[in-house]
C-alpha cells in the first residue's frame, strides 16, 4: 500500500495539507495515510483527531519517507533533502518564478506535482487552490482593513451626529477581489472596484460593487482565464483613475496578479501620499513584488503622511481553520484524479490537460511549462466560420399575391366549370377554412391541448358520412359503414369526454 | 354536433323506413354506437394526462380509417350518383380514401412512436423527399386513371399506396417535433371529413371537417414558427438533415453532479426559482411532486414561477394540461416570452426533463441545427439544476452545451423520485 505522509509545515505557515476529515476520504482511496505528530494543530486540528479518522502519527522522518509527501508550501533545501528518489510530492510550488526548486527537485530524482500550477478549467476548480485560498485572503484582507481603520465601515446617522460609510477602492476583480468586494460591501461600504477585463462588470455589479471602467480603445479578453499585462495607453489612463480614487477612498485593497511575471505597480508613492490620514491599504500581491509603492511583503508600514500599508502575505492562514479544510479539500479532489482506480496507486496520465499541467517535475526531469491550454469561452478574435443565423422564414408579399391569385383562380374555375353541386360545396369549404383560422388564432397557448382534443373530436363528424351510408341496399357496404359508425363512434365521445375532463381542470378552484 | 347527428340519423330513418335494409341498419346503428360510445368514454376516463397525446394520436386514426371505409362505400355503392357527375365522383373517392389513408397509418405510427412502442428517432430512407413526391405523383396519375377506367383494383392499390405515405411521412419525423406531427395528423383528420363531405354531398361535413383541418393547420404554423423551422421542412422530416456544422466538438467540458439535499438547501436559501419542464416530467408523472414543492417554497416565501416553451412536451399546450391537473395555480405559469427576461434576476432555475427547449446553442452557437429556434434563456441565471436520466441528448439530438456550464448542475435520475426526495430534504 502507497504510503502518504502529511508533514508539519515550517515556522511561519499556519495551515495543514489534510484535516481529519479529508483524511477519511484519503484512505477510503486506499492509501495509507501518515501524519507527522502536530501537523495540525496551529489549524485547531489536533493528533487525536488524526488518529481517530484513521491516520497513523509519525514522526518527521517517516512523514517525510513516504512515497507520496503532501505539503502547503514549497519545501526549503533541507526539506527536499529528506525527500527519498521516486517519491512524490504535491504542493504549491510557483514553478513559474522558481526554476531553481524544480531543478533541485529533479537532482533529487523525484516527481513534483505543484498544486497552483492547476489549470482554469471548469473541471479543475474543485483542485484550483489559488481561487480558495484567494477568497479566503481577499476576505481576510477586509478584515484586516477595518481593523486598522479608525472607522465604521457603514453610514449612519445617530443622536450624536452623522457618520459617513467608508469608501473602498478594490483593484482586480478576480477571485479575491470578489471576495473582498463581497465582504466590504455587507459591511456597509461604498464599494468600487477596477479590472482591465471589461467582462468582470456584471459580477462587480452582482455583489455591491461599482466597476470603474478603464475607457481606452483596447479591450482585453482573456483565453486562460487570468489578467494579462496591459497596454501603455491603457496603463497611462488607469495610473490617472487610481490617482483620482486615492485622493477620494479611505480603504485600498489590491490584488492584481499577472501569473509568472511580477505585480504590476498601480499606486506610485504621490498617490499614496495624497490620501487622507487613517486611510488603509491592504496590498495582497506584497508578496509577489507588491502593486503599491512601499509595500513591503509580511509587514505593516505607517508611512509618513499616517497611511497605514499592509503587506501580508499570509492573508489565507490567517483563517486557518477553514484554509486547511478548503486546501485539504482540493487536494483530496487532486488525488481523487490522479487514483482513478481508488486502489492506492497514483498514476500520471499525460493526455489529461489538467494532470499533464500540474506535474512540474517527473521522474527527475523537469516538465514545465506545460503546453498551452485554451479554456475561456471568451469570443476569440481568430477566423472562426461565421455561419450566417436562419432566419424566422417569412412569405415574401409577392409569393404571398401569387398563392392568393392561384387560390381564387381554382375557386373561379371550379365554379365556372364544375356541374353542381360542387361550387357550392367548394365555397362553403373555403368560408370554413377561414373561420377556422380565426377560431384557433383566438385561443390562447396554455388551452391548445383541450383545443386539439376538441377538434379531434369535432372531425368524428366523419360518422354523418357513415350513418347515410348504413342505407345502402349492399351488405358489404352496410358491414363497412357500420364499422366506421364505430370506429367514429369512440372518437366522438372519447374527445369530448376527455376534454371535459381537461378543462375542468383548468378551472380555478375546481373541487374534483 | 349532438342535433346534426340526431337529423342525421333521423333521415336516415325516414329514408330506410319500410325497406328490406332497414332492420339491419337501424340495429346496426344502435349496436355500434353504444359500443364505441362505450369504449370512448372509458378509454377518456382512465387516460392518464401524461398519455394524452397517445390517445389523441390514436383517435385520429380511426377518424382516418373511418374516412376510409366510407370513400370505399362511396365507390362500392355509387348508385344514386347523377351521370354527369360521375367522373368527379371518382375523384372525390380517391381524394378521401388518400387523405382518410395517409391520416390512419401517421396516426397510429405518431401513436406508436409517442407512447415508445417504436423508436421516436426519425426513420432515414435514401431519398425520402423523392419517395413522399412521388407517392404524390402516383396518386395524382392512379386518379385520372380510375376516373377514365373505374376499376376496384386501382382503389385497392391507391389505398395501399397512401398507407404507405402515411407511416413513411410520420416515421420520419423526429419525436421532438411530434406536437406539430399531432396537430398536422388533426388537421389530416378534418381534411378527410371534409373530403368525405364531398363525396357525400353533405355540407355538414364539409364546413366542421374544413374547421378542423384549417385550426389544425394554423396551430402546426404557429408551432413551426416557435421552433422558427419552416412547416415544409417538419413534414419532410426535418432535424438531421444537415449534419450539425460544429458536431467535431461534441463534448464542451465537465458536468457538475449534485444531490437532492443540496438543491434542497439551495431552493430554501432562494428568492426566486423558475421551474421549466419538459417532456420528461411528463414520463416520470412529475408533475404532482413538481406542484407539491411549489406549494412548500411558496410557503416559505420564494417566488416560484413557471416558464413553458411553446413546444415543450408532445402536445401544444401538453405541459400547461399536466400542471392544472396537479393544481398549479395557473397565473404562476407564464409563456416563453413572459418569462425570458427575468431568468438573468432568478436564482434557482430547475430545468425538469426538459432538454432541447434550453439549449443556449440555439442562440449562440449560429451552426448549430437548432439555431435561431427561441429558447429559454435559463442560462443567465445564478444557478441551473437539471433533472435528467443520463447525459443523451435530446430528441433534437443535439448536444447541450447547457449541462457543461459552471452554474449548471446535473440531478441524475427519475424526476419524480429526485423532487420527492428535494421535497423529503425541505
Amino acid at each position: 500500500m502507497t504510503q502518504l505522509g502529511i508533514v508539519n509545515e515550517g515556522d511561519g505557515e499556519t495551515r495543514v495539507s489534510a484535516t481529519p476529515e479529508t483524511v477519511g476520504k484519503l484512505l477510503a482511496l486506499g492509501y495509507d495515510v501518515v501524519v507527522e505528530k502536530g501537523a495540525g494543530s496551529r489549524s485547531s486540528c489536533p493528533d487525536d483527531q488524526y488518529e481517530k479518522a484513521g491516520a497513523r502519527l509519525v514522526t518527521r522522518k517517516v512523514a517525510w519517507s513516504s512515497q507520496i509527501v503532501m505539503k502547503v508550501n514549497a519545501p526549503t533545501d533541507d526539506e527536499i533533502a529528506l525527500l527519498a528518489p521516486k517519491t512524490t510530492l504535491i504542493s504549491l510550488l510557483t514553478p513559474a518564478l522558481r526554476p531553481d526548486l524544480l531543478d533541485a527537485l529533479a537532482k533529487r530524482g523525484v516527481t513534483a506535482i505543484a498544486l497552483d500550477a492547476v489549470p482554469r478549467i471548469s473541471r479543475a476548480q474543485s483542485m484550483d487552490v489559488l481561487s480558495s485560498m484567494a477568497n479566503l485572503a481577499g476576505y481576510r484582507a477586509v478584515i484586516e482593513s477595518a481593523h486598522e481603520f479608525g472607522r465604521l465601515f457603514t453610514g449612519q446617522v445617530t443622536a450624536a451626529g452623522k457618520v459617513p460609510p467608508a469608501k473602498v477602492l478594490v483593484a482586480g476583480a478576480g477571485v479575491a477581489g470578489l471576495a473582498a468586494i463581497g465582504a466590504a460591501s455587507s459591511m456597509g461600504a461604498i464599494v468600487r472596484a477596477t479590472d482591465p477585463r471589461p467582462e468582470v462588470a456584471d459580477q462587480v455589479r452582482s455583489i455591491g460593487g461599482d466597476y470603474v471602467a478603464v475607457e481606452v480603445e483596447e479591450q482585453m479578453t482573456s483565453s486562460d482565464g487570468y489578467a494579462k499585462a496591459t497596454s501603455e495607453a491603457y496603463d497611462r489612463r488607469a495610473a490617472e483613475i487610481y490617482s483620482e480614487q486615492a485622493r477620494d477612498v479611505d480603504i485600498i485593497i489590491t490584488t492584481a496578479l499577472i501569473p509568472g511575471r511580477p505585480a504590476p505597480k498601480l499606486l506610485t508613492a504621490a498617490d499614496v501620499a495624497s490620501m487622507r490620514p487613517g486611510s488603509v491599504i491592504v496590498d495582497m500581491a506584497a508578496g509577489m513584488g507588491g502593486n503599491v509603492a512601499g509595500s513591503v511583503a509580511g509587514k505593516r508600514i505607517i508611512t509618513d503622511n499616517g497611511v497605514v500599508i499592509l503587506g501580508y502575505t499570509d492573508l489565507a492562514g490567517r483563517l486557518p481553520q477553514q484554509a486547511s479544510q478548503l486546501f485539504g479539500t482540493n487536494m483530496l479532489n487532486l488525488l481523487k484524479l490522479l487514483t482513478p482506480e481508488k486502489d492506492g496507486q497514483l498514476t500520471i496520465d499525460f493526455d489529461d490537460v489538467v494532470q499533464r499541467s500540474v506535474t512540474v517535475v517527473q521522474d527527475g526531469a523537469v516538465t514545465w511549462p506545460p503546453p498551452p491550454v485554451q479554456v475561456s469561452a471568451a469570443p476569440t478574435a481568430g477566423p472562426t466560420p461565421v455561419i450566417e443565423p436562419k432566419q424566422s422564414r417569412q412569405m415574401s408579399p409577392l409569393r404571398k399575391g401569387i398563392l392568393i391569385g392561384i387560390g381564387l383562380a381554382i375557386l373561379f374555375a371550379v365554379s365556372a366549370f364544375a356541374p353542381e353541386p360542387l361550387p357550392q360545396n367548394f365555397l362553403v369549404l373555403m368560408l370554413s377554412v377561414v373561420v377556422g383560422f380565426y377560431v384557433i388564432g383566438k385561443v390562447h397557448h396554455a388551452l391548445h391541448t383541450p383545443l386539439m382534443s376538441v377538434t379531434n373530436a369535432i372531425s368524428g363528424i366523419v360518422v354523418v358520412g357513415a350513418v347515410l351510408q348504413l342505407a345502402s341496399p349492399y351488405l358489404a357496404v352496410q358491414i363497412l359503414a357500420a364499422v366506421g359508425v364505430l370506429l367514429a363512434s369512440i372518437n366522438i365521445f372519447g374527445g369530448f369526454a376527455v376534454t371535459r375532463r381537461m378543462l375542468k381542470m383548468f378551472s380555478k378552484g375546481s373541487n374534483r | 354536433m349532438a342535433i346534426a347527428l340526431v337529423a342525421t340519423i333521423a333521415s336516415l330513418a325516414l329514408e330506410t323506413w319500410g325497406s328490406p335494409q332497414s332492420t339491419l341498419a337501424l340495429s346496426l346503428l344502435v349496436v355500434v354506437i353504444l359500443i364505441g360510445a362505450g369504449i370512448g368514454l372509458w378509454r377518456a376516463r382512465v387516460v392518464e394526462m401524461t398519455g394524452m397525446p397517445e390517445l389523441i394520436a390514436l383517435l385520429h386514426s380511426f377518424v382516418g380509417l373511418a374516412a376510409v371505409l366510407v370513400g370505399w362505400n362511396g365507390a362500392l355503392d355509387s348508385s344514386h350518383v347523377p351521370d354527369n357527375f360521375v367522373d368527379i365522383h371518382h375523384g372525390e373517392v380517391f381524394i378521401g380514401v388518400f387523405i382518410g389513408a395517409v391520416t390512419f397509418t401517421g396516426s397510429i405510427v405518431a401513436y406508436l412512436k409517442l407512447s415508445a412502442r417504436i423508436s421516436s428517432r426519425p426513420l432515414m430512407l435514401p431519398g425520402k423527399n423523392f419517395l413522399n413526391v412521388g407517392a404524390l405523383v402516383a396518386f395524382v396519375g392512379l386518379t385520372a386513371w380510375y376516373v377514365v377506367v373505374p376499376d376496384i383494383w386501382l382503389l385497392v392499390a391507391v389505398t395501399v399506396l397512401a398507407l404507405l405515405l402515411g407511416w413513411h411521412l410520420v416515421a420520419s419525423i423526429g419525436g421532438g417535433d411530434m406536437p406539430v406531427v399531432v396537430s398536422m395528423l388533426n388537421s389530416y383528420s378534418g381534411w378527410a371529413a371534409a373530403a368525405a363531405g364531398f363525396l357525400l354531398n353533405n355540407n355538414l361535413l364539409i364546413v366542421t371537417g374544413a374547421l378542423v383541418g384549417s385550426s389544425g393547420a394554423y396551430l402546426s404554423y404557429i408551432m413551426c414558427r416557435a421552433m422558427n423551422r419552416s412547416f415544409i421542412s417538419v413534414i419532410a422530416g426535418g432535424f438531421g438533415i444537415e449534419k450539425p456544422a460544429s458536431s467535431d466538438d461534441e463534448e464542451v467540458g465537465e458536468i457538475q453532479e449534485i444531490d437532492a439535499a443540496s438543491v434542497a438547501e439551495m431552493l430554501s436559501s432562494a428568492n426566486s426559482v423558475i421551474i421549466t419542464p419538459g417532456y420528461g416530467m411528463a414520463v416520470a408523472q412529475a408533475q404532482y411532486p413538481v406542484a407539491e414543492l411549489t406549494q412548500q417554497l411558496i410557503a416559505k416565501g420564494v417566488t416560484v414561477r413557471f416558464g413553458i416553451h411553446p413546444v415543450a412536451g408532445r402536445l401544444p399546450g401538453h405541459m400547461n394540461v399536466l400542471l392544472a391537473e396537479a393544481k398549479v395555480p395557473y397565473d404562476i405559469v407564464l409563456e416563453m416570452d413572459e418569462v425570458n427576461d427575468d431568468f438573468s434576476s432568478t436564482d434557482v432555475v430547475l430545468v425538469v426533463g426538459a432538454n432541447d427547449t434550453c439549449n443556449p446553442a440555439a442562440a449562440e452557437d449560429p451552426g448549430s441545427p437548432i439555431a435561431g429556434m427561441p429558447v429559454l434563456h435559463v442560462w443567465e441565471s445564478s444557478k441551473v439544476i437539471v433533472f435528467k436520466r443520463s447525459m443523451s441528448s435530446g430528441y433534437a439530438g443535439v448536444q447541450n452545451p447547457l449541462f457543461f456550464r459552471e452554474n449548471a448542475f446535473m440531478l441524475f435520475g427519475d424526476a419524480k423520485e429526485r423532487v420527492e426526495d428535494i421535497i423529503k430534504a425541505l
